[in-house]
């Protein structure tokens, strides 16, 4: 279906509009951006809905799809269109931007405008990477989005900022273009950039290893997968509040985007061949990580840490499919665990923004993100420390959170692989709630710790605001993933359906 | 000799801009300190009026004049172009230079026409004599612009070692092309091509010819192991040379390369091209490694130079249509960015500060916002992250590799320009992230900031639509 006007067009340009016009009006009276910028992410938002309400779950085409040559010596267009399993991410894409305005609001002050444009810039360039089919113009997009990125943690980031933000460049270039490198040498075998193209392609299982591995490079690093995940910890901890959200909620997901957008239907047999290795990979980020989240003294910390096991889910269900449909009595096993993964996505988008949102509104009245300077914020705190519970359990997996579906589903499917795999990601159900928890006992509960503590005030109606708009979201998915999971429901299958047929010629 | 005065018409730019040198040479005698903006305003309605006749007499068809030594093609037209372009940007931005540090003198400017009027004619010559009589006149006018400022050491310096180290590279270039006239008994283009095809590729003669004339080619483009000039003329040389140096001249030595290899030589394309590898592979290695070392602006400029170098043989060395447009479309990039990273430099210094050291550019967001987000964008396209131009540029030189099968030049190229992305970003990190040293205001005059601002976004624009460009490349090769 094609709508009569291009709403994907509007969504990706109007922030980035917005975003320059907030730049013109500049920091005379900061108010004034503010509310601008609000009014661009609200207007975004709005004109993105449409992508829901009109989407037919019942094809896996593309729609909405725009298409037009941009550079046509090269055969590169501008060509756009979602399908059941970009869709989710662009609202959610678009929801959260709005929230990582509204908690800048008062903590901002150095450079107002410059800070919240960088955001609705990085808005549009991240609706437009998930919705590029042109490999190009995707290419465009995702290297693009490092620009913004890059500013807001080293401008409005912490003391070790510099650092932080130079390596979170670095990893990511690095990461990227051996995937460039990937994708011309695809546009000599296709004859084009376009990515449904790409799917169709014949290649051997040398080539398809190669390709993987360029792929892997980029989007293991975005995800971020162990071993490359040691920018995440730095760049969160450094960023803003706001950047850390942008960074969980859906940069993290663009690379958990790629690995179904190009890895899996490009790359088939590459990708059955090397399961062992993104599984274990996975594997490693589940357990492992989720220990290291354990030791953590630093709030923002831990929850990066927490991110990183929670995205090893995420891969985990991507990269299981192969095993599960070796199995003989698994029949609709794979389905299940590519939906877990996206779910589970979705799922991770809202609550690690909440949980980066929780430890900025303590962060702007203590500054201090250190678990053992906190103790007792219930007692002076109650709103924040109901929000704050209800989000850390959600994180932990607590059943009527969307928390559980996702990671429900994947070790669901798990069984259905390998009864060790299910073993070993269930555990992080346990280590999961115990790394929560147990900074949660520490933060919010108990007596209180010292003075400053003893000081601190309770949530205002902006925070307020946007906790409960998020744990609203939580909750909904949670009891209620109906659906999320029918839209993408054919499209997956239809992925699944590529993925089983070999590539090779 | 039958003359036909209907030849002169593809010589018109040619012709003018030579008139117009000798005219402003002679005006600018007669003219006292207070009228000095004459020259500058002559000058720059010479090269805008040069860019309106190379319009009018461009046309798809090749014309070749002067019993073949002079070519009007699409290449041509759309390179001369861009160097006037370029130059005229240039220009604006040395008047600046030269206004603030007491140097406002003609001669500047005069020099400054013979170098665009070399370069012209090595773009359109058809034989190796023509592109050598450009070269030289490109070159000597460079050699005096370098010592312009008379009474700094480094910059007589850097005059001296540019012209010792230049006049070898003609040396040797002349060896190779009288190597080349001794096998094919032809110093034309086209005729020393044909003679190539029926004698066959297996002349000693001719290949031994062929190395020395990469050497020239490879010293006048700055790609290592002869490179060695280019640091030292950078930093020594006053900020206007340098910028001058590093932009327009870079398109007159592409056009160097497609006339003697491709035009000339391009039979030989089996033995060149693995010469170019080396040459190529080596500047990006050592262009973006040893740049990380600088502390000096310029001199990171001209490390930075010499890997965007490796970038444009890249192009070149693939042998294919496609690698020559996309490496015309490096080298115009390239002088659009080199121009407007110059630019602010210049901008930004003044008398008796010359802004060329890195730790000057800190905190300039918070000095001037708009030049900072300027030099962003010139940082951001060298190092090829989209959406800037930059990135197209090296996007289309990659394609044009691997379509040659050399996918693993490709990773090699690419593996390079990681390493480069870090002293990019470094000079970001400075402007962006520390706080300014010093709190002087930004001053520079109203043309040099509108055409600064031009210039700076125009990498932005360009690539969003890098098809624009692209078409006037394609054109070329067609």
């Amino acid at each position: 279906m094609s709508a009569d006007w291009p709403i994907l067009s509007a969504t990706i340009w109007l922030p980035i509009i917005g975003g320059l016009m907030v730049i013109a009006i500049g920091d005379k009276n900061s108010n004034n951006a503010r509310w601008m910028s609000l009014a661009v992410a609200v207007m975004t938002f709005v004109i993105s809905l449409p992508l829901y309400s009109g989407f037919n779950p019942g094809t896996a085409e593309m729609q909405f799809v725009e298409r037009a040559p941009w550079i046509s010596y090269f055969n590169i267009e501008y060509y756009l269109g979602v399908d059941g399993i970009s869709m989710p991410l662009i609202i959610l894409t678009t929801f959260i931007s709005i929230f990582v305005i509204v908690a800048a609001w008062e903590v901002i002050q150095y450079k107002v405008s410059y800070y919240m444009a960088a955001f609705l810039i990085m808005e549009g360039i991240m609706v437009g990477v998930f919705s590029a089919l042109d490999a190009m113009l995707f290419y465009v997009f995702w290297e693009a989005m490092l620009i913004p990125m890059f500013l807001i943690i080293g401008v409005w980031g912490g003391p070790n900022r510099v650092y932080a933000t130079i390596k979170f460049f670095l990893y990511t270039f690095f990461g990227s273009v051996f995937m460039l490198v990937a994708l011309i040498y695809m546009y000599f075998q296709a004859g084009s950039f376009d990515i449904l193209s790409f799917h169709t392609l014949k290649l051997t299982l040398n080539e398809q290893i190669l390709i993987f591995i360029a792929f892997l490079m980029a989007f293991a690093v975005k995800v971020p997968m162990w071993p490359v995940h040691t920018w995440l910890p730095d760049a969160h901890v450094e960023a803003p509040t706001g950047g850390s959200v942008i960074l969980a909620a859906i940069m993290l997901k663009i690379g958990g985007y790629g690995f179904l957008r190009f890895s899996l239907p490009i790359t088939p047999d590459a990708s059955s061949e090397l399961d062992w290795l993104i599984i274990s990979m996975s594997l490693i980020a589940v357990v492992y990580i989720g220990f290291v989240a354990l030791v953590q003294q630093d709030m923002k910390k831990l929850i990066a840490y927490s991110s990183i096991a929670h995205m090893g889910f995420v891969t985990l269900g991507f990269f299981m499919i192969f095993m599960i449909t070796a199995n003989p009595d698994a029949s609709t096993g794979a389905l299940l665990s590519l939906q877990g993964g996206m779910v589970q996505m979705i799922s991770h988008g809202f609550i690690s923004a909440a949980m980066f949102l929780c430890v900025g509104v303590l962060y702007d009245r203590m500054h201090s993100r250190e678990i053992s300077s906190y103790g007792g914020v219930v007692n002076r705190m109650p709103w924040f420390a109901a929000f704050m519970v209800f989000f850390a359990m959600s994180n932990a997996g607590l059943p009527g959170t969307s928390g559980f579906v996702g990671e429900f589903m994947v070790i669901l499917a798990s069984f259905r692989a390998n009864f060790w795999f299910a073993f070993l990601a269930a555990t992080t159900l346990i280590i999961g709630a115990a790394y929560t928890l147990w900074m949660v006992k520490r933060v919010v509960f108990g007596e209180i710790a010292n003075e400053n503590v003893a000081k601190l005030e309770d949530i205002t109606g902006r925070e307020t605001f946007i906790l409960a708009s998020l744990a609203v979201a939580v909750l909904a998915l949670g009891v209620w993933p109906g659906p999320l999971v029918d839209v993408m429901e054919v499209s997956l299958a239809n992925l699944l359906q590529h993925v089983s047929v070999t590539k090779i010629p | 000799m039958h003359f036909d005065s209907s030849t002169l018409i593809p010589v018109l730019p040619e012709i003018f801009i030579l008139t117009m040198v000798c005219l402003i040479m002679i005006i600018d005698l007669f003219l006292d300190e207070s009228q000095r903006q004459t020259t500058y305003l002559l000058t720059q309605i010479s090269l805008a009026v040069t860019i309106f006749i190379t319009l009018l007499v461009s046309s798809p068809e090749t014309q070749v004049v002067f019993d073949g030594s002079y070519i009007r093609d699409p290449m041509s037209d759309g390179l001369k172009v861009f160097i006037c372009i370029i130059s005229m940007v240039a220009f604006v931005y040395s008047k600046e230079y030269l206004l603030k540090h007491d140097q406002f003198r003609g001669d500047f400017f005069v020099l400054g026409l013979f170098a665009i009027l070399g370069m012209m004619v090595m773009v359109s010559s058809a034989s190796f004599l023509s592109i050598y009589l450009g070269l030289e006149l490109l070159s000597l006018s460079l050699y005096a612009m370098v010592a312009f400022d008379r009474d700094s050491k480094t910059g007589s310096e850097a005059a001296m070692k540019y012209f010792m180290l230049g006049a070898i590279a003609s040396g040797m270039l002349l060896y190779g092309i009288s190597m080349i006239y001794g096998a094919t008994g032809h110093i034309g283009f086209s005729e020393v091509a044909s003679a190539v095809a029926t004698s066959g590729t297996d002349n000693t003669v001719l290949v031994f010819g062929l190395v020395f004339l990469v050497i020239g080619l490879a010293f006048k483009l700055g790609a290592v192991p002869f490179h060695m000039w280019m640091p030292d003329v950078y930093h020594g040389a006053p900020t206007p040379v340098a910028m001058f140096i590093g932009s327009a001249p870079k398109l007159a030595a592409f056009a160097l390369a497609i006339r003697m290899l491709v035009d000339g030589l391009e039979g030989l394309h089996a033995d060149w091209q693995g010469m170019l590898i080396i040459l190529a592979v080596l500047s990006m290695a050592l262009g973006n490694v040893v740049a990380i070392a600088q502390t000096n602006i310029k001199r990171m400029l001209a490390y930075s130079t010499i890997s965007h170098v490796g970038f444009i043989m890249l192009g070149i060395l693939a042998g294919t249509n496609e690698g020559y447009i996309s490496s015309m479309f490096y080298a115009i990039t390239y002088g659009i960015m080199a121009v407007c990273s110059f630019g602010i430099i210049i901008a930004f210094s003044r008398k008796g500060f010359e802004a060329d050291q890195l730790d000057d550019y800190k905190g300039l967001h918070e000095r001037s916002p708009w030049f900072a987000l300027m030099m962003l964008f010139v940082m951001f396209s060298m190092a090829g992250v989209p959406p800037t131009v930059g990135f197209f540029a090296k996007l289309f030189v990659l394609d044009a590799v691997i379509s040659v099968g050399l996918t693993n030049i490709a990773l090699i190229a690419v593996f390079f320009s990681i390493i480069g992305v870090f002293y990019y970003i470094r000079i970001i990190k400075l402007m962006y992230f520390d706080k300014p040293v010093d709190d002087t205001p930004f001053e520079a005059s109203i043309d040099t900031k509108v055409v600064l601002s031009v210039n700076g976004t125009s990498l932005l624009i360009l690539g969003l639509f890098p098809a624009s460009l692209l078409s006037i490349c394609t054109a070329a090769f067609g």
